[in-house]
Parts: structure tokens; C-alpha cells; sequence
């Protein structure tokens, strides 16, 4: 099937439902893009295939709901569902953690599944909270340096050298077990 | 290894040697991981990157058995170095052009390379010649066992390899094929065959990856999922496909050959002939003049060139492998002229029976 606008193969199927009956759209990857980009924010940065679709999936029920949802902040590292939403790009780790249910209905949209089910690392798979700590300290101490807050600045660095010192030695005791 | 050194030898996936390489330029899979302890890049402050590149230029280093690696800091490149290992597929475009600390691994044969921080912390890409992609997956999943040996990538059991973008989620492994198919083209049956693709999950691009033209008909197949599938399932639905694109094209290529060989033949000769005596001549015009010529020497219509030559001549043409060759930095009306120069004295070589292929 052909793309609306041009002769391109159409990949993008969407279906509207915003009128009194279902229109069936069909696009290739830049008109869909065109389509569904209604404003040019000054900070976006070539809009990726999940920031559009972000963009347009109703995740929320209301303009209130949406409103609210964007307002949500991953507590590891900042980034805001609205700025998602934007960009495409998630910010850490945690963030599949902490979006988890706003972001599933964009994963069986691109990928048809929900579940992994490839390789696996061999080490680490045992979890990585210690890791997603160390990333909110960081940017927890590089707050506190730039409100000059350096008495706590100092006190976030102790903790994050004690968490590091920590898991090399839990690091080195997995490669004398294993 | 210099970059200059890099520039007269023939990458692995130039040589043309690969199965069915008539048709099928390069196999070539991608897995994309990040380290469990940083922000995406996106979001890290510059520490976090010169942190994360260091890490794992570190941790690669100890690897016994990359130590004829290079490494190069992208970020301190030259625009038309940097454009260089672009055209040579051994970074991407994005790579390139984005900002802040980064580099890039590159084996010798130029069968592998490593970007730190690009989209995510690490991709590794692995490209063979030809359609060869069971071999090209038994190495990137070992170079992929080192480096977790060393590093702790962020993964989680639901969602599996967590990267910046969800469309690379889970496997984490982007598996393309890029083929030659200049006889769909002639015969205007291309459309059709593409847009079948869609249908079956798989994406196509034209060559140099994302969203550009597809110049001298070459088309660049890859799986559009990446979760939800094991590695060997994603690679079975591309290698499912491409015998079947492998056979439409040899039957376009046939049907020319029987129904119009004159004017198949006159098509070639004359591509031929303007890349060996143009004074000036533009990339575009001779990315579409070799697609021509290469299927001219497919189908024994050509019969003095070789497919090494040709693979050569359509990375050597492009801009920065011209200066680079050259040595020195050209604008564009210059490269025109430096172009057809390049295209001549190469392709005559060949007409007078010298062969400068040393490789």
C-alpha cells in the first residue's frame, strides 16, 4: 500500500477516531512524522519514530490527564514524560522502571510483544539497583554543587564512593565464587 | 593504523567475495547496550561522557585479542576524517555529527567497529561481505560476551537490553542486508517488491542508512522488531526474505538480458564510457553510472573490470575518500574534477590490461 502523499510504501497505518466515524490513514515514515508533529518546539532534535508515536497515543484519558502524566519526572534522572515525549530518547535505565505503563502501549505498537525472551547477560542480570542509585547521586550532588550546597555535596560523594567501594568488593567476591 | 593507511586498503565488505555478492553487498547486525551506572546519553553531563568513554576504552583495551585494534577519538577528528569513516560504514552518520566526547574501535580488516557514545553508550556493528549473516551473528555475540565480562550493561528481565530509544529495546540488535537491485529498478518493479517488505516487520532504506535516496540502487534491508523475538528468530526472518529478493532480481536481470540485451548492453557501455572520459562529474551521476557498470560485469557485459574494482570505486568517489586520497582539502566544483580525474585513471588502468589491484 502507498503512502497518501507520495509514492512511497506506506509502514505507518494509523486510524483516527477523533471525527464521528474511523478514518484510516496511511503514511510512510516522514509524512506520518509531518502528520502528527503539530508544533515545532525550539528543543526538539529530529523527532524519532517513539517520540511521534508518544506524541500522538492518547495515554492519557483527558488534556488534564496528559497535562499531569508530563509533569512526571523519573526520580533517577530527571527526565520529564512530556520531554519524552518530545525527544524520542528516554533518560536511564530506570526510566523503563518508572514509565513502565505509559510506555507499553508504545512497545506493542513498534514491537508487536512485551516480553524479552533473547540473550541475557551472564553477569548483572541479577539486578542493577546499585548502579540506578549511583546515577541519582550523581545528579543529586551536581544539584547540591549548584545551589553551593556543598556540605551536602560532600556528604552524596562519601556515599556514592562508599556504594562503589562496596560493589567492587561484591564484584570481586562473584568472580572468586564463580 | 592511520586513517590515510585505512583509505588504500580494501575493506571487508568491498571485496566482493561474499555469497551471492552479485547482488548482496554487505550482512551486517548491530547490538546496541548501555552501562548500567550512567544516564542515556542523552541524558549525562559531559563527565558522565568522558567518564563512560573512558570506561570502556579501558575495559576494550584489556581484551587480548583485539590489540591490533584502533581507537580514535571522534570528537577530536577533522570534519572530512570524521565523514570518512562515515562513508566507509565504520561510524554513522549521527556519530559524526552529534557533540561531546565519543570514539570509535576498529578492527584492521575493517570486519568490526565499537562507537562509544553514540545514541547509547556502546554499539558494536559487525559487517561481512555478502550474504553471510549466521557468521556475522557468531562474531558480534562473542565480541558482545567480552565486553559484559568487563562491563555491567543495564537490563532488566522484562524489557531485556535497555536502550535510549524503545525502538531498540530487548535484543538491542538491528540485523541489515543491502543488496544491489538495479534490474527491479529498470523493470519499475522495485515499488512492488518493497512494499511488501513492510508487511513482514522489515524496513528498507537507501544506501547509507537512515532516511536518505536510494543512490546507485542499493537498498538496505533490516528487521524493524527487536523485542519479543530471540536473536536467531530475527535473523531467520531477514535470511527467510533475501533468497527470495536474491531470485527477482536474477529474473529481472534475465528478462533484460532476453528481451533487451541490445539495450541492456547499450545502457552499460555507455555508462562506461562517460565515467572513463567525463572531465567532471558529479557523486550522484556516478553512483548511478556504476550501479550500471556493476551490472554490466554481473551479467558478463562487461568484461575487462573487475567487481573488486567497481565496490572500490563507488567508496572511493565519495567526498572525503577523494581528499583523503588526494591529501588535501577540495570544495566541491574541485571535487567534481578530482572525481572524474580518479574515475579515469582507474578505470583505463584497467583497459590496458594493468591491474592495480594488489589486494
Amino acid at each position: 500500500m502507498k503512502c497518501q502523499h507520495c509514492e512511497k510504501p506506506a509502514t505507518f497505518h494509523i486510524t483516527e477516531l477523533t471525527g464521528d466515524t474511523p478514518v484510516e490513514l496511511h503514511f510512510c515514515e516522514e509524512h506520518a512524522r509531518l502528520y502528527l508533529t503539530q508544533a515545532q518546539e525550539p528543543e526538539e532534535v529530529a523527532p524519532s519514530l517513539a517520540g511521534v508515536l508518544a506524541q500522538q497515543l492518547k495515554v492519557g484519558q483527558t488534556a488534564e490527564d496528559l497535562a499531569q502524566l508530563d509533569q512526571r519526572a523519573c526520580p533517577v534522572c530527571g527526565l520529564t514524560f512530556y520531554e519524552f515525549r518530545h525527544v524520542g530518547r528516554l533518560g536511564c535505565p530506570h526510566d523503563y522502571v518508572c514509565f513502565a505503563e505509559e510506555l507499553e502501549p508504545l512497545i506493542v505498537n513498534i514491537h508487536g510483544a512485551t516480553k524479552h525472551v533473547g540473550k541475557s547477560p551472564h553477569h548483572g542480570a541479577r539486578g542493577t539497583d546499585h548502579q540506578t542509585r549511583l546515577i541519582q547521586l550523581r545528579r543529586e550532588m551536581k544539584e547540591a554543587v549548584e545551589r553551593e550546597d556543598y556540605e551536602k555535596a560532600s556528604a552524596i560523594r562519601d556515599e556514592i564512593r562508599e556504594l562503589e567501594n562496596r560493589h567492587d568488593k561484591d564484584k570481586d567476591e562473584d568472580e572468586d565464587e564463580g | 593504523m592511520k586513517l590515510e593507511d585505512l583509505a588504500e586498503q580494501c575493506g571487508e565488505w568491498l571485496r566482493g567475495s561474499g555469497p551471492e555478492s552479485d547482488i548482496v553487498i554487505s550482512s551486517r547486525i548491530r547490538l546496541a547496550r548501555n552501562l548500567a551506572e550512567y544516564p542515556f546519553v542523552r541524558k549525562c553531563t559531559d563527565q558522565d561522557r568522558a567518564q563512560i568513554e573512558r570506561t570502556l576504552r579501558e575495559r576494550i583495551n584489556t581484551v587480548s585479542e583485539w590489540s591490533a585494534l584502533t581507537y580514535l577519538d571522534v570528537d577530536a577528528l577533522e570534519e572530512v576524517d570524521r565523514q570518512f569513516l562515515v562513508e566507509r560504514q565504520l561510524i554513522s552518520r549521527e556519530h559524526s555529527e552529534s557533540q561531546g566526547a565519543r570514539g570509535v574501535a576498529i578492527d584492521p580488516s575493517e570486519k568490526f567497529s565499537m562507537m562509544i557514545n553514540e545514541e547509547d553508550h556502546l554499539r558494536v556493528q559487525v559487517m561481512h561481505s555478502g550474504l553471510d549473516l549466521e557468521s556475522a551473528w557468531e562474531q558480534v555475540n562473542h565480541i558482545d560476551d567480552l565486553i559484559e565480562a568487563r562491563v555491567t550493561y543495564a537490563f532488566n528481565q522484562r524489557w531485556g537490553y535497555l536502550t535510549a530509544c524503545p525502538t531498540n529495546v530487548g535484543t538491542g540488535m538491528r540485523v541489515s542486508v543491502m543488496l544491489h537491485l538495479p534490474a527491479l529498478v529498470i523493470t519499475r518493479q522495485i515499488e512492488k517488491v518493497l512494499r511488501s517488505l513492510p508487511k513482514i516487520s522489515l524496513a528498507v532504506r537507501g544506501l547509507y542508512g537512515e532516511g536518505s535516496q536510494a543512490m546507485g540502487d542499493f537498498y538496505q534491508i533490516s528487521n524493524q522488531v527487536t523485542l519479543g523475538r530471540t536473536e536467531q528468530e530475527l535473523i531467520s526472518q531477514i535470511s527467510d526474505v533475501i533468497p527470495v529478493l536474491i531470485d527477482y532480481e536474477r529474473r529481472a536481470r534475465d528478462f533484460l538480458v532476453q528481451e533487451s540485451e541490445r539495450d541492456l548492453h547499450d545502457r552499460v557501455s555507455r555508462a562506461y564510457g562517460i565515467l572513463c572520459t567525463a572531465q567532471t562529474i558529479s557523486s550522484e551521476e556516478t553512483m548511478h553510472l556504476l550501479s550500471s557498470v556493476r551490472m554490466g560485469i554481473n551479467l558478463g557485459l562487461i568484461q575487462d573490470l573487475g567487481i573488486t574494482t567497481i565496490n572500490k570505486l563507488f567508496i572511493h568517489t565519495q567526498p572525503a575518500h577523494l581528499q583523503k586520497l588526494r591529501g588535501v582539502e577540495l570544495g566541491t566544483a574541485d571535487r567534481n574534477i578530482e572525481r572524474a580525474n580518479y574515475l579515469q585513471v582507474h578505470l583505463r588502468k584497467q583497459e590496458n590490461g594493468q591491474d592495480p589491484e594488489k589486494n
